[in-house]
């Protein structure tokens, strides 16, 4: 068990390590600070003096080591176009976009779980079909096109909705939540809509697929033998058993949504960290790019390590595999 | 135009149903369309000469204040919407394309590599595999352009734009091919006739190439398929975020960006045709695809 402990961390580290150095390398070799920072004409003294003074003489392994010390206490530099500390802009974005994914998270989980097990418990009926005709166009249709979609019918035609940005925030403390008010509740609801149906195709084909397994293995034709009620062999006995899988995937692609919810944020203008992102490819302020992968990518790993190692600690079968 | 014709028949032979036959014509008429485009568009609308700012915006032919002229309607440049989305899925399709055709060529030889010599090799080359794999496309795709647009002055950046594309999504993609033929190439080295290959000297090289690859191309063809799909609305989901083609010579996405700048203003046909014209293109592919694999490799079939 240790060894699978000791083997996952250091493959995760390993990841970082390389993210990090990918960052490095972003903030070093792209665009010279120095000519950034230094005014119009500088002398070639002045120049130098600068760059002993950022420690850019120094050889390049000492200078890694440098920004991974920094990384670590949590300075992860100035933004070019805000001027502001990037650590600041991030906090400030991540309650945002948090919430965007936990209400496209709890949408897709509440409609994805029925429809998959209606697919999967009538596979030849009507509405299985139309269920799997739609997830194939769902598949087909980029986030952005839904968005753009959304917004005109509810927003621009209807007038029902906002279109973009988040309403009235309520501040908790450095968290600012849309959860309180009418006006957050209703911003909250298009991109999450949006965002949810990303997802909710892979719920649904996952549910359909497992419980299809499930709904033929031999407890289930024990139970049907006995001649328990169909509706608690369905959904007391698959149903949970079908779930495992479901939750597994659900926990890992939460990274993920947060990655996607770059392209729903900039469809509604919604003031989370993607936009942030996207805002400073455009601009080329590298500094927020390298902050924004290095957050994004800690996180994948974590998600990854913490699902690898839970699995491990609940089936001893994986542990004898991966040691 | 010969193989527009006996396509049907040659999926009828293979038993498809309906909707994958008319999804196939559908997709063969709008690549065929689209790779056309300067023959059949009404406008040329690249040549600036075409248009005028005093027809921007005008509505479908079909709508009330439409104008006869402009079957879809004109953009925010008066460029006819017809002609700009023609020219626009051919740079889709041509990137999308680019990008598989990438992702096909470094992905094989990766997996060919992996799979015959195994080892050291086979473990770095899938490790790296793994490691891009938990990433998302977008994320990574936007870090590749990011990168490059950091490299590149401004105006070389547009002119760069469908090479750097076609590197952001082929990155990602490529390693698909490599598990796959990975797969493969281990169970046919372990087939006598590789040994036998092996025993009379030929070179790797020679094995790999001429022995092995026609044995897995059928797989490739068939995640080549899919893999185009999921290339062409990459490549409109970048140039939507504005980092992908410039509006200078715009994609189907790029479109869309332009159109989704007016959909306030209750202009929404310059935002909805690309859209749809995305939509269905996509589907067309996706439907054949999934088809072609359950038709000829099952075991591609991943759960998603």
């Amino acid at each position: 068990m240790l060894k699978v402990l000791i083997s996952r961390l250091g493959q995760a580290a390993l990841v970082m390590l390389v993210v990090s150095a990918v960052s490095f390398v972003m903030f070093r070799y792209v665009g010279d600070p120095v000519a950034t920072l230094s005014r119009e004409n500088a002398s070639v003294e002045e120049k130098a003096a600068l760059r002993r003074s950022l420690g850019l003489d120094q050889p390049l392994v000492v200078q890694y080591g440098r920004f991974l010390g920094r990384t670590l206490s949590g300075d992860l530099g100035i933004s070019y176009r805000n001027q502001r500390p990037v650590t600041q802009l991030i906090a400030e974005r991540l309650p945002a976009t948090l919430e965007l994914v936990l209400v496209a998270t709890i949408l897709s989980l509440s409609l994805g779980i029925p429809l998959g097990v209606l697919c999967a418990l009538k596979p030849h009926g009507v509405a299985a079909r139309l269920v799997q005709a739609l997830s194939l166009i769902g598949i087909s249709t980029p986030t952005f096109v839904t968005g753009i979609v959304l917004i005109l019918v509810f927003a621009v035609s209807l007038g029902w909705l906002p279109s973009f940005g988040r309403g009235q925030v309520v501040d908790l403390g450095w968290w600012s939540t849309g959860f309180l008010t009418v006006s957050g509740l209703k911003s909250l609801l298009l991109p999450g809509i949006t965002l949810a149906l990303y997802q909710l195709t892979l719920i649904m084909r996952l549910v359909r697929a497992e419980m299809i397994d499930v709904l033929s293995s031999d407890y289930i034709r024990f139970a049907r033998a006995r001649g328990l009620p169909t509706r608690y062999i369905h959904f007391r006995l698959a149903l949970r058993n079908a779930l495992m899988p479901v939750i597994t995937v659900t926990g890992l692609q939460i990274g993920s949504l947060i990655a996607f919810a770059i392209v729903t944020e900039t469809v509604f203008q919604w003031p989370g960290m993607g936009l942030l992102f996207i805002q400073a490819v455009s601009f080329v302020d590298i500094p927020v790019m390298a902050a924004y992968l290095l957050f994004v990518g800690l996180l994948f790993v974590l998600i990854n390590a913490v699902v690898d190692i839970l699995y491990a600690v609940v089936d001893p079968r994986l542990r004898a595999r991966s040691a | 135009m010969k193989t527009l014709a006996s396509t049907p028949g040659l999926f009828l032979r293979l038993g498809a149903p309906i909707s994958v036959i008319v999804a196939a014509i559908l997709a063969l008429l709008m690549v065929a369309c689209a790779l056309l485009a300067s023959l059949i568009a009404p406008y040329d609308p690249t040549d600036l000469a075409s248009f005028e700012l005093i027809n921007a915006e005008l509505p479908p032919a079909f709508a009330t204040d439409g104008d006869p002229r402009f079957l879809l309607g004109t953009d925010n440049q008066g460029r006819d919407l017809l002609s700009a989305m023609l020219y626009g899925a051919r740079v889709s399709i041509a990137i999308g394309g680019g990008a598989v055709l990438l992702a096909a060529t470094l992905g094989v030889t990766l997996g060919l590599l992996a799979g015959y010599y195994g080892g050291r090799i086979d473990a770095l080359i899938m490790r790296i595999g793994d490691v891009i794999l938990s990433f998302p496309t977008i994320l990574l795709a936007l870090l590749v352009s990011g990168i490059a647009r950091a490299i590149f002055p401004g105006a070389a950046t547009a002119e760069w734009a469908p090479l750097i594309l076609i590197c952001a999504i082929a990155i990602h993609e490529w390693v698909q091919y490599a598990r796959t033929v990975r797969a493969a190439t281990m169970v046919e080295t372990a087939k006598d006739y590789v040994r036998a290959a092996k025993v009379i000297g030929l070179p790797p090289r020679r094995i790999m190439l001429r022995h092995i690859l026609p044995n897995v191309m059928s797989s490739v063809l068939v995640i080549s398929t899919i893999n185009l799909a999921a290339a062409v609305l990459t490549e409109a989901t970048l140039s939507f975020l504005g980092v992908g083609m410039p509006p200078t010579y715009p994609s189907l996405g790029t479109l869309i960006r332009i159109g989704n700048e007016f959909v306030f203003s209750g202009i929404w046909w310059i935002a909805l045709f690309p859209a749809l014209a995305l939509v269905i293109l996509v589907l067309a592919v996706n439907i054949v695809g999934d088809w072609l694999r359950d038709r000829f490799n099952p075991k591609l079939r991943v759960k998603r």
